[in-house]
C-alpha cells in the first residue's frame, strides 16, 4: 500500500469499485448470471467535505455505501480510507478501522433494536471496541445524546417511544460514539415528514462543523442533496454518469441523465416554467445491462457510437466529470 | 370552475382504542368543484389519508367510527347512504389510487380480467365488450404493447407501470372524482414525472376531478389548482395553488414551504418548524399548531380559531394573527 499515491486531503478514494451479485438457478444454484450492482465506480472523498452520491431506485448508490464499509464484500476494486487501504483488510482489522466510518440508515424504525434501551444502544459500540470505564462510557453516552438535541433523561427508553425524527436522531448518536472521521449516510432523511427533515439536515450540518465530520451522503432527493453536499456524483444502473461540484451540476448539468433527472423534480413553485425532459421507458434490469452507455436505451440524444462502447468518465471542464460520448470519446 | 361535485361539512372521524377515542379528522371541511385538482396536503397523521378513505366509506367500522358531519357528493351525503349504494358508487363515480400499486393490484389476476371486472360491475357488456375497452384505457394511460400488458400479471410489471395500469382501471368507468392518495410517493423521480404528466392530461381530457393527497409540496404546486393545508385533523388553510405558495397565511404554511430545501436557493441552514408532529387527539384546545408556532399568543393556547376568508377571495386561513389584520385594517 503507498499512501503516497493519496492526494494530501483524500480521506476515502475509491478506485473501480465493483460489486457484483450472482443470479443463482436451479437445483445446485448454478450461477447464470450476474447482477452488476456497482460496476467500475471511482471517487474520492476530501477531508470535511460532504460527498453526494444521488440516483433513482437500483441504481447501485446503497451498494456502493454499504461497500464502503465492507458491509457488502465488493467483487473488484479497491477502497483507500485515511492511508489503509480497506478492501485487503481482514476482517478483524476492518473491524478495528470501522470505529473511524459510521452509518446512518434511512429506516429509522428497522435500524435500531426494539428490545434494548436507547443507553444499550449506544454504549454498545464503545463496549465492543473496549472504550472507556463504566462511568467514562455512561457519560459519553449522556454528552452524545444531549449533541443530537435529546435529553438524557431519554435514555432508558424504547426505541418505539420516540417519533421517527427522534429515532433518527439516536441513530445519528450512535454512529457518533466512536467518533467517526467518516459518515454515510444512506437515505437519511427521506422517511421524515418535511418539517422534521429540515431539523435532522441542519443537525447533521451543525455536527459536521463541530467534529470535522466528512459525510457521504447518499440520497434519491435532489433538492436535500444540492442543499447538503459540497460534490454530488450522479450514478445511473451502476455506474457514475456524472461527477462535479455542486453549483457546476446544478447550473449545468451536462449528461442527458442529469438533464432529465433535474428536470423531473417536481418545483415548489407554481409560476415555475416546467420545461420537462419527460425521459421514455423504465430504468433496464440491472441484470441485463445495456451495451455500450447504460443510458443509451432511455438517452433522447442517442447516437450510434452509444450503443456500441461505454463513454469513460472523464474531465469535461473544470471540476466537472461526465461519462457521455457527446463530449468527445476517450478511448474505453 | 364547474359546479360543485363534492363538499365535506365538518367531518368527524374517530377511532376507538385502548387509549380513548382519537379524533384522526377532526371537523374538516373541503369543497372540490368539477373538473378541478386539488390538493390535499399536511404531514403524517394530519388526517388526510382518513379524510380519502371517509369520503369512499373504507373507514373500517369499529374501530373507525364516524362522528359527525356530511360528505355530501353531487348533493347525496354519503355518511348516510347504504352500503348496496355506496358499492355503485365506487369504481364508477368516485374512483381512487393508492401508494402502493403493488398491494392494490390482485396478484391473482390478469392484468385485463381486473379492468374487466371493474367494468362489469359497473357497466352491462360483454366480456369481449370490456375487453377491448380495457385494451383501449391501457393504451390511453401510455402503457405500449398493451396486448401483451393485458394478458400480464402484475408482479412482472415495475412500479411506473403498475401505478399506470391502477390509473386505467380507476379511470375505466369515467369517474368524476378521482382520489389519489400519494399516487408517486413510492416511484422514481423520472417515473413520478411521466404519472403527473398523465394524470394532468387525462384530467384535461376526461375533465375528472381529482383529490390529490400528498405531503409533497413540490407535487402539489406543479399539478394542483386549489390546496388545502392539514394539521392535526382540521384545514388550517385553503386556496389557489398560486395564493398558498405566494402568500401563505398560516404559520404553518409558511414554515412548511420555508422548510423544504430548493434547488433554485442557495441557503447554509434551512428554516425548520420547532417540535415533532403531535399525535391525533393529543391537543384538545387552543389552536393545534401554537405549540410549534413562532408567533403564538395567550389567545391560541385557549380557543381554536376559526378558518375565516382572508383578503383575498377563495383564501381562507385558520389563524387568529389573520382575524386581528382583519380587524386593523
Amino acid at each position: 500500500m503507498s499512501p503516497t499515491q493519496v492526494q494530501e486531503d483524500s480521506l476515502l478514494e475509491v478506485r473501480s469499485l465493483k460489486t457484483y451479485f450472482p443470479i443463482r438457478k436451479g437445483l445446485f444454484q448454478r450461477e447464470v448470471g450476474q447482477v452488476k450492482a456497482v460496476d467500475d465506480v471511482s471517487f474520492q472523498v476530501r477531508k470535511g467535505e460532504s460527498f453526494g452520491i444521488v440516483g433513482e431506485s437500483g441504481c447501485g448508490k446503497s451498494t456502493t455505501g454499504r461497500s464502503l464499509l465492507r458491509l457488502i464484500e465488493p467483487t473488484g476494486g479497491e477502497v483507500m480510507f485515511d492511508g489503509h487501504k480497506v478492501t485487503e483488510f481482514s476482517d478483524s482489522r476492518m473491524r478495528e478501522i470501522r470505529r473511524d466510518m459510521g452509518m446512518i440508515f434511512q429506516d429509522p424504525f428497522a435500524s435500531l433494536n426494539p428490545r434494548h434501551k436507547v443507553r444499550k444502544i449506544l454504549e454498545e459500540p464503545l463496549i465492543v471496541h473496549g472504550i472507556g470505564s463504566a462511568e467514562e462510557r455512561r457519560s459519553r453516552v449522556e454528552r452524545v445524546m444531549e449533541t443530537v438535541g435529546l435529553s438524557s433523561w431519554q435514555l432508558d427508553r424504547f426505541p418505539h417511544q420516540f417519533s421517527g425524527g427522534q429515532r433518527q436522531r439516536i441513530a445519528i448518536a450512535r454512529a457518533l460514539m466512536l467518533q467517526p472521521k467518516l459518515i454515510v449516510a444512506d437515505e437519511p432523511v427521506s422517511a421524515l415528514d418535511v418539517s422534521i427533515q429540515s431539523q435532522i439536515l441542519n443537525l447533521m450540518q451543525d455536527l459536521k462543523d463541530e467534529f470535522g465530520l466528512t459525510y457521504v451522503f447518499i440520497a434519491h432527493d435532489l433538492s436535500v442533496v444540492k442543499h447538503f453536499c459540497d460534490r454530488v456524483a450522479v450514478m445511473y444502473l451502476g455506474r457514475i454518469v456524472e461527477l462535479a461540484d455542486k453549483h457546476s451540476l446544478y447550473r449545468e448539468p451536462k449528461h442527458p441523465y442529469t438533464q432529465a433527472l433535474l428536470s423531473a423534480v417536481p418545483k415548489p413553485d407554481p409560476n415555475a416554467a416546467s420545461e420537462r425532459i419527460i425521459l421514455q421507458g423504465e430504468i433496464p434490469s440491472p441484470a441485463n445491462v445495456p451495451q455500450g452507455c447504460v443510458f443509451s436505451t432511455r438517452c433522447p440524444q442517442v447516437m450510434d457510437i452509444c450503443r456500441q462502447q461505454k463513454p469513460v468518465l472523464q474531465p469535461t471542464s473544470e471540476g466537472h466529470m461526465t461519462a457521455c460520448h457527446l463530449y468527445g470519446s476517450a478511448e474505453a | 370552475m364547474g359546479s360543485t361535485l363534492l363538499e365535506i361539512r365538518d367531518l368527524r372521524t374517530h377511532f376507538v382504542t385502548d387509549q380513548g377515542e382519537i379524533p384522526a379528522v377532526d371537523g374538516m371541511d373541503l369543497v372540490i368543484h368539477q373538473g378541478e385538482i386539488v390538493g390535499v396536503v399536511g404531514e403524517s397523521g394530519c388526517g388526510k389519508s382518513v379524510t380519502s378513505l371517509s369520503v369512499m366509506r373504507l373507514i373500517p367500522q369499529p374501530p373507525g367510527k364516524y362522528a359527525g358531519g356530511s360528505i355530501l357528493f353531487k348533493g347525496e351525503d354519503l355518511v348516510q347512504a347504504k352500503e348496496k349504494r355506496m358499492k355503485q358508487i365506487r369504481g364508477d363515480e368516485i374512483s381512487m389510487i393508492f401508494q402502493e400499486p403493488m398491494t392494490s393490484l390482485n396478484p391473482l389476476l390478469t392484468i385485463g380480467d381486473q379492468i374487466v371486472e371493474t367494468l362489469r360491475a359497473h357497466r352491462s357488456m360483454s366480456r369481449k365488450e370490456a375487453s377491448s375497452q380495457a385494451l383501449e384505457m391501457l393504451k390511453k394511460v401510455g402503457i405500449s404493447r398493451a396486448e401483451t400488458i393485458l394478458r400480464g400479471y402484475p408482479h412482472q410489471l415495475s412500479g411506473g407501470m403498475r401505478q399506470r395500469v391502477m390509473i386505467a382501471i380507476a379511470l375505466c368507468c369515467e369517474p368524476e372524482l378521482l382520489i389519489a392518495d400519494e399516487p408517486t410517493t413510492a416511484l422514481d423521480v423520472t417515473i413520478q414525472a411521466q404519472i403527473l404528466d398523465l394524470m394532468k392530461k387525462l384530467n384535461e381530457e376526461t375533465g375528472t376531478a381529482i383529490m390529490m393527497i400528498t405531503h409533497d409540496l413540490g407535487v402539489v404546486a406543479e399539478v394542483c389548482h386549489r390546496v388545502v393545508v392539514m394539521y392535526a385533523g382540521k384545514v388550517v388553510e385553503e386556496g389557489t395553488v398560486r395564493e398558498i405558495f405566494e402568500k401563505p397565511r398560516h404559520p404553518y404554511t409558511q414554515g412548511l414551504i420555508r422548510s423544504i430545501p430548493k434547488i433554485e436557493e442557495d441557503v447554509k441552514r434551512l428554516y425548520s418548524i420547532p417540535g415533532n408532529v403531535p399525535k391525533p387527539g393529543s391537543v384538545k384546545e387552543g389552536c393545534r399548531f401554537a405549540a410549534r408556532c413562532e408567533h403564538v399568543m395567550d389567545k391560541c393556547l385557549h380557543s381554536l380559531p376559526e378558518l375565516v376568508p382572508t383578503t383575498s377571495p377563495g383564501h381562507r386561513s385558520r389563524c387568529w394573527l389573520n382575524t386581528i389584520e382583519e380587524v386593523a385594517n
